[in-house]
């Protein structure tokens, strides 16, 4: 008897090894290991033809600190994220409301505000290029109708970046719309009828009943946007190449640089490591703390 | 006479042309306890969220406590709702729940707080004030949705299948919960149900529909013993009126069919009764047997029989009945109060 329990009980726990294996291979190869990997390289120093590589500890991050490009970098990326990730959403859900009303045309609606999300990257800031060019492009152009000076937004310090930042914010809100949109039809009709019949305003029904019950989605689009805002770069290839003057330059645009431009592998693991270290903090508070406020039905 | 307190008055909807309600008419006197019933379909819903003004009508005159609401908003005909789904918000506690209107409607905290507690004790919720209705059963989450629709003392409530959604032992006790509560406050209600047990037991007045149309106005002994048409004698009762064509029972005349209650049937000694049937099933309740009964010309003949019989099928039986308990309607369905005599 006993030992028909064992034998159940190992057989459920190869059961559950075989289970989780193929996850864990994939991501011990790809992920785990590339990771440490990465850690320890970030401890060496970049080998030379005239030095061999040796263990210098930690100052391949010192020198990042005292690295001026590094500091406009991690500046640069904390305003891009500041601003596409709260704009971003914010348009999500202005979107995703008006084309979850009762609204003519319905459908076509729906599909603009998702054609951004559906081109790539590359064509995507191509189309946005044609847009910005001084004197032949369409900003330009309506500018010229009201009498506007010419203006090169990618070619100027102080516009380039918000001329990147436009771009991501808009290829991203008609994706984040699509899962708010999902979210508000998950929403029983009969919550607005109840809301009406004690007097909400639509205002409150929205505070109190919609954006609650959208917080799980908020909290996932957050994660989302967040890491997009780091690991998004294709754009910056095609608009600006980080400049001018590092003006446009994000992180991850600037480890490629230091890896496969100046060949600089150390440095590029040690910037590699503190974005994962940042975004693993970032991460975990949003999932302790946010997630204890959040309902999820 | 009093002017009744809601009052409609020849309401129609339609949606894209097609058939909503038509020609609602009712007078509903203050502290009512009116259910809606009938089939599904039948338009008894649609005639709840008129009232409500969830919709609107586009034809006729709603008022209420005197007042013209035709057109108001649902916020502005002082009343409340209970919906068949609850229509709880899942993300608040239950005195959350409850205290929403309250809250929308900026009442001060203490009354605020006094008029929850009031309503969970009524409802038998106290203690449960801090649950998310997603941690309650089926039954406590219907006792939410009335907490909610008692908490802010509105003259008239209006419920659309509330007991739905439960089990049939919990029906039965809820059912009896929402009578008294609906007495005690001297509420005027308005209850959508499909299930006649229900209209019949708990409420003053009836209105039966079928196909937007209100079939029969009456307190439930009035369907009951006097259906104003075939429809109504075929829908309410367990089991329903029989109907007899006339050709079947001849000696009435202007009369097309002839309605027969089962508990007015009795089994005749052979060569006494007026007709002859086929046993075809047997249906046993406990304390009686339901024999039905087929002969060509009648629907749903049915004989109630004390305690279990077993009567095989296809068995020939002859019934009995007096004059005084048939029911008597005319080529169109409608009620005769008299047949006429001879022919």
């Amino acid at each position: 008897m006993a030992e028909h329990v064992n034998i159940e009980r190992r057989r459920q726990a190869i059961y559950g090894w075989l289970l989780l294996s193929p996850a864990a291979i994939l991501l011990t190869t790809f992920a785990f290991y590339p990771s440490l990997a990465t850690f320890w390289d970030s401890l060496f120093s970049r080998e030379t033809r005239r030095r061999p590589s040796e263990f210098i500890g930690l100052e391949n991050y010192t020198d990042l600190f005292a690295d001026p490009t590094f500091l406009v970098v991690v500046k640069n990326n904390l305003i891009y994220a500041g601003v596409t990730i709260p704009v971003s959403i914010g348009i999500a859900l202005g979107m995703a409301l008006w084309a979850n009303s009762k609204i003519p045309a319905r459908g076509f609606v729906r599909t603009a505000y998702f054609t951004p999300t559906v081109l790539p990257m590359i064509a995507a800031a191509n189309l946005w290029l044609f847009f910005y060019t001084p004197g032949l492009g369409v900003l330009d152009q309506i500018g010229s109708l009201f009498g506007l000076p010419s203006v090169n937004w990618l070619g100027q310090p102080e516009t380039a970046l918000w001329a990147v930042i436009i771009v991501t914010i808009w290829k991203e809100a008609g994706f984040f719309m699509i899962f708010y949109l999902a979210a508000l039809q998950t929403i029983p009709e009969d919550l607005k009828e109840a809301a009406d019949i004690e007097g909400a305003s639509r205002w409150t029904y929205f505070r109190r009943i919609v954006l609650p019950l959208l917080m799980p989605t908020t909290l996932f689009i957050m994660v989302n946007a967040l890491i997009n805002s780091v690991k998004l770069i294709d754009h910056l290839f095609i608009l600006t190449k980080g400049g001018p003057n590092d003006a446009s330059k994000l992180i991850l645009y600037y480890i490629w640089e230091m890896a496969f431009a100046f060949f600089d592998a150390p440095h590029a693991a040690a910037m590699t490591i503190m974005v994962l270290l940042v975004l693993g903090i970032v991460a975990a508070v949003k999932f302790t703390i946010l997630d204890k406020r959040t309902h999820y039905q | 006479m009093t002017q009744p307190f809601v009052h409609v008055e020849d309401v129609a909807k339609r949606w894209n042309g097609q058939l909503g309600v038509e020609n609602i008419s009712l007078s509903i006197p203050e502290g009512a306890f009116v259910a809606l019933l009938g089939p599904s379909g039948c338009g008894k819903s649609t005639t709840l969220r008129l009232l409500s003004g969830l919709e609107l009508p586009d034809e006729g005159r709603i008022s209420i406590d005197g007042r013209d609401v035709t057109l108001a908003a649902p916020s502005e005909r002082n009343l409340s709702m209970v919906f068949q789904s609850y229509a709880l918000f899942p993300h608040l506690s239950v005195a959350e729940n409850v205290m929403f209107g309250l809250k929308v409607r900026k009442t001060p905290k203490a009354e605020r707080q006094k008029k929850l507690h009031r309503a969970l004790e009524i409802t038998g919720l106290l203690g449960y004030e801090n649950r998310k209705p997603g941690e309650l059963s089926g039954g406590q989450r219907q006792r939410v949705a009335l907490a909610r629709a008692i908490v802010a003392n509105q003259p008239l409530c209006l419920m659309d299948e509330p007991l739905s959604n439960l089990d049939a032992k919990l029906r039965a006790s809820v059912r009896k919960d929402i009578k008294k509560l609906q007495s005690d406050l001297g509420m005027t209600v308005v209850y959508v149900t499909h299930d006649q047990t229900e209209a019949m037991s708990m409420a003053d007045m009836v209105v039966l529909m079928k196909d937007g149309h209100i079939q029969q106005v009456g307190a439930p002994e009035d369907l009951y013993y006097k259906p104003a048409n075939t429809f109504v004698a075929e829908f309410v009762g367990a089991p329903p009126m029989a109907l007899i064509d006339s050709a079947a029972l001849p000696g009435f005349g202007g009369v097309e069919k002839i309605g027969l209650r089962a508990e007015n049937i009795h089994v005749a000694e052979t060569g006494q009764g007026r007709l002859s049937c086929q046993v075809s099933e047997c249906e046993f309740l406990g304390s009686e047997t339901f024999v039905g009964l087929s002969h060509p010309g009648t629907t749903g003949l049915t004989v109630s029989m004390p305690g279990l019989r077993n009567i095989p099928a296809g068995q020939q039986m002859e019934i009995g009945f007096s004059d005084a308990d048939l029911h008597f309607f005319d080529a169109n369905g409608q009620r005769l109060n008299q047949p006429q005599p001879g022919a």
